[in-house]
Formats: structure tokens, C-alpha cells, sequence
């Protein structure tokens, strides 16, 4: 399998933040460190053209460590080709640097992201909840939040 | 001397034209906005959660629900996203893939003229308003009929569709395609010459190309702004590429009159897409020949035990899907939607995320506002074509 160039350029510069690099259906998935997501965040818009983001949402994977991943979807609208970046979160420390200095769609995306998932994102201009009410208390899309609603036990699966 | 203060003005989420209930509160200075700060969330449901806890099937209803003036568009998205999950891609039959687009099209059609009745109601065209739902109600009609339902369509399935188009309704669609573009010509008429509707919406609410990308404008919105991209050139499925169509820009100006011309030749080419498709319609298959992800035809059910075994697994423990991630982004009529999947490995997704194209429209709301008058603030929601349904899922 042949690599990416993107992916090759991003490893010539940033060697040691790459952690990961898969592909699959043909879709590229690079994992890198959180510590320099900004930086290859800028380096990917300004550089090698990405220079839309599609989407970011996070991921819970309850029960393993790390315990989230922020996800980043770019688009080049020129090459028209698409690279997903992961950023692998700490459940103790779950926070990211904002990218909204990067583009400035991030901003909505990363609030929907803190308001139903709980990770915080430094230096965001306006880290508000955003589809929940201001006042409501836990975040529910994590994977322990329970599927009927606060203070009901976790929901158990499908009994048919 | 006169002195002046700000005033606070909550507009919604009880307000007709705020298309929903979106909630904007506007810091005015007379009457030129300051600051304008949307608040939403009033519609959700949770859908993504709802997901993580249904089959792939029986998620399906859920996304017609989000953009529920183009439900097949929806649809659609996820019907694409879960069979590239399922790298089944490139076995759905030809005639599910026409009637897929043609249903697309006419469903672009739909929610367009759904944004032009409203964009000309709130700026006070009473008249556009009446013609556009009456031609609306002739696709609400096609819909029905295919379908079995007037919005909630859940018509495009994974693997296929749901059955294959009835009789007549070839016919019916072709009449509607053929006569659409005279309608068009109409609104144009009682519009694009109107010197209160130019003077209301040309140099309204700018946006240039580098500040709309950056935002994360897409569709109409985007190519408004004169960025020459659309995803049913440039990222093809459903075999997009094999059909003559162009990419219409508006004026390039990325002002409301230059997404209102952009959407016009929009629809324009939808019915010249819907004639394509149409032509090249041939009896055969319109679900995929995988017993054990598409649902078995009724009549197996009741006659074979295979068919029977099929249809009660699926619909008692639905199909796993490999454990991967995926995304698939389809041009919605508002914008790119998209589906991000991961799975696990089993029936149901682990983690669904939709990309809505009107959340990330909105957000472009402030900055288009911000300086304007508070009537344009009216003109500039027309513009941005949101649903409530889908920015809050």
C-alpha cells in the first residue's frame, strides 16, 4: 500500500506526534498526540490545503484508556480529498486546544462537543453549551449517561 | 444633544420567520444590528444517542425526521454512509440507483421551493408563496404515492429501496419535470424584475469565498459565494457522474440575490437530471441480493422458510456491520450532510454522527447580520434555507 502524501509529509514534520496512521474503505485515519493539534491542524490547512473542516465531533469508548478521541474531518476542496484526523483525550484531563483559530467553523462544532460529550476545549472564545439548556447537568452523549434521561439506570440493551 | 442606548430584542422561537423555533437575540442601535446571538436546541431529540441504541435498519426512520423537507435526501445519506460501512457499495442494482437519483432531485425540488415560498413570504411576496406550495403539493402527492407518506418518506433503504416505483408515477414525474421550468419562469417573473425584491436582497448579507469556507458554508450557501464545488461532481455516488449537469454559482457575489439566481439554476438542472434519469430507467432489481442485510420481499416471507428465517432476524437482531469507521457526505439541498459511523462490530452503531448542514449554515448568521438592519435580518435567515429539524437532531 502505497502512502499517502499527505500522510508522509505530516509524519517529515511532526514524527513524533503521529501515533497512528489506518485506512479504511479507502479513507484515511491519522491519530495524533493532543499536545500539537493546533500546529499540524495549521500546518494541514496552510500547507498541504485542507482547508475545510467537514466536522469534529468526539467519541466515547468507555472501558479503555484513552477514553475519548476528538475527531477531525478535512476536506480539500481543491484536490477534493478528505483526511480524518483522531486525537486521543484523557477521561481525567478531558480537554483539547481549540482549533477555531484554524477554521473558524470549529467554533459551533466544539461546543456541540462539550455540550453532549464533555470535552472542554482551551482557549475557545465561547465554550457554552449549545443544544442543551444552559442549566442541564451531565453530558449526554457519553456512553454512561443513561438512554432514558438523568437518574435512570444505564440502559441494558435490547430485551427482544 | 439626543442620547441613544442599546436595546435587546429576543426574536423567536415563536416568530413565523424564523423557520423553526430558533431563538436570535439582537442587540440593535436604532435599528441596525450590533450583535446577534442565536440560541438552539429547542427541537432536540437526541437522535445520535437514539442510534447508538437501534439497528442500522431501524435507525433509518430517525434521519428522515432531521431535514424533514428533504427526508429522501436523508435517507439516502445514511442508506450510502451504512453500505459503505458494509463495503456493499457497488452491488445495489442499477434501477435503485436511477430511481435514487431522480427521487433526489425531485426531493431538491421540494425543499427549494419550500425556501423560495418562505424567502419571498418573509420579505412580503404573498403570491410566490401560494404557486410554490401548490407545485410542492404535486411532489408531496409523488412522495405519497411511492412511498406511502407524505414527508416521513424511510423510502431509500440500505441495499435498495423499499419497493419499486408504482404504476403511472414514471409518467407523472416526467410531466413534472417537463412543466417545472415554466413555473420557475413565473416566480422569476413575479420576482427577479420586482424592484422591492432586488432592493431587498442585492448586497444583502455578503459573504466572500474565503470567510464562507472558513465558516464552513456548504451547498447554495457556498457556491453563492462563487466557490465552484458540489459534491455530486466532485465526490460522485449514486453514479452522479454520468449525468449532464452544471454547477450554477449565482452572480458569484455572495450576496442573498446571488444564492437566490444560484438556487434557481439549481432547480433548473434538477429536472434536467430528473429527465436523464428518467430515460435511462430499465426494469430490474431494485434491492441488492443480500439476503442477509436487505429485508425479503413479502410474498417470500409468507411462502419460503428462507425468506422467513431472513425477515425475522433481521428484524429481531438486524445485521452486524465490520468494525470500522466511515464517513459519507451526500449534497443535500441545504448543503453537505454527513454521516460518520463507527462501529464496533455489531447490529447497531457505536457512534453515529450527523454533520447537518444548516448547524454549520447558521453559524454564519452573526456575521452576516452584524451592521445590517433589523429587516435584513429576516432576508439573510431566508437566505441560509435552515431547518430547525436537523441543527438540533
Amino acid at each position: 500500500m502505497t502512502e499517502h502524501v499527505a500522510v508522509t509529509k505530516l509524519k517529515g514534520k511532526f514524527s513524533g506526534s503521529v501515533v497512528d496512521v489506518k485506512e479504511f474503505r479507502g479513507e484515511i485515519t491519522v491519530t495524533v498526540k493532543k499536545e500539537d493539534i493546533v500546529a499540524i491542524a495549521s500546518f494541514l490547512k496552510n500547507e498541504l490545503g485542507y482547508n475545510f473542516l467537514t466536522d469534529l465531533c468526539g467519541v466515547d469508548y468507555l472501558g479503555q484508556a484513552p477514553r475519548f478521541m476528538v475527531v477531525y474531518h478535512l476536506h480539500n476542496l481543491t484536490t477534493k480529498e478528505r483526511l480524518r484526523l483522531k486525537v486521543p483525550v484523557e477521561e481525567k484531563d478531558p480537554k483539547v486546544e481549540t482549533v477555531s483559530g484554524v477554521w473558524a467553523t470549529a467554533n459551533w462544532h466544539e461546543r456541540e462537543c462539550w455540550d453532549l460529550m464533555g470535552i472542554s476545549f482551551d482557549k475557545h472564545p465561547d465554550l457554552r453549551r449549545i443544544l442543551m439548556p444552559a442549566d442541564w447537568e451531565g453530558h449526554p452523549l457519553r456512553k454512561d449517561y443513561p438512554l432514558q434521561g438523568p437518574g435512570r439506570s444505564p440502559y441494558q440493551g435490547r430485551l427482544s | 444633544m439626543a442620547t441613544t442606548e442599546f436595546m435587546t430584542v429576543n426574536m423567536g422561537p415563536q416568530h413565523p420567520s424564523t423557520h423553526g423555533v430558533l431563538q436570535l437575540v439582537l442587540e440593535l442601535d436604532g435599528e441596525v444590528v450590533k450583535k446577534a446571538t442565536p440560541h438552539i436546541g429547542f427541537l432536540h431529540r437526541g437522535v445520535e444517542k437514539l442510534s447508538e441504541h437501534r439497528t442500522y435498519h431501524q435507525t433509518l426512520p430517525l434521519t428522515d425526521r432531521l431535514d424533514y423537507l428533504a427526508p429522501m435526501h436523508n435517507n439516502l445519506g445514511y442508506s450510502l454512509a451504512v453500505e459503505k460501512l458494509l463495503g456493499i457499495t457497488d452491488q445495489i442494482p442499477e434501477r435503485a440507483q436511477v430511481i435514487r437519483v431522480i427521487l433526489a432531485e425531485l426531493t431538491r425540488l421540494k425543499s427549494h421551493l419550500v425556501w423560495l415560498a418562505t424567502h419571498a413570504l418573509d420579505i412580503g411576496a404573498m403570491t410566490v408563496f401560494i404557486y410554490c406550495f401548490r407545485e410542492r403539493e404535486r411532489i408531496m402527492d409523488i412522495y405519497e404515492k411511492v412511498s406511502g407518506a407524505r414527508m416521513t418518506s424511510n423510502y431509500i433503504r440500505v441495499g435498495g429501496l423499499m419497493a419499486d416505483l408504482p404504476a403511472g408515477v414514471e409518467k407523472e414525474i416526467r410531466d413534472f419535470a417537463d412543466e417545472m421550468p415554466t413555473h420557475l419562469a413565473t416566480y422569476e417573473g413575479l420576482l427577479s424584475g420586482n424592484k422591492i425584491w432586488q432592493k431587498r436582497i442585492m448586497g444583502i448579507g455578503v459573504i466572500n469565498a474565503k470567510e464562507a469556507i472558513d465558516i464552513g458554508l456548504s451547498g447554495p450557501s457556498l457556491r453563492g459565494s462563487g466557490v465552484d464545488w458540489d459534491l455530486r461532481r466532485d465526490n460522485p455516488y449514486c453514479g452522479y457522474e454520468t449525468y449532464d449537469f452544471q454547477v450554477p454559482l449565482g452572480t458569484g457575489e455572495g450576496d442573498t440575490w446571488s444564492r437566490y439566481k444560484a438556487r434557481l439554476d439549481e432547480m433548473r438542472e434538477a429536472c434536467k437530471i430528473i429527465r436523464q434519469g428518467l430515460d435511462r430507467l430499465k426494469p430490474g432489481p431494485v434491492v441488492a441480493d443480500l439476503p442477509k442485510i436487505c429485508l425479503p420481499p413479502k410474498k417470500d416471507v409468507v411462502n419460503t422458510i428462507e425468506g422467513l428465517i431472513h425477515h425475522f432476524k433481521i428484524i429481531s437482531e438486524g445485521f452486524s456491520a465490520p468494525a470500522g469507521e466511515i464517513y459519507q457526505g451526500v449534497e443535500n439541498p441545504k448543503g453537505e450532510l454527513g454521516y460518520y459511523i463507527v462501529s464496533d462490530g455489531t447490529s447497531h452503531p457505536y457512534r453515529m454522527k450527523i454533520r447537518p448542514p444548516s448547524f454549520v449554515n447558521l453559524q454564519a448568521l452573526p456575521q452576516m447580520v452584524e451592521g445590517r438592519m433589523i429587516a435584513d435580518v429576516v432576508a439573510i435567515i431566508g437566505t441560509l434555507d435552515i431547518v430547525l429539524g436537523e441543527i438540533d437532531r
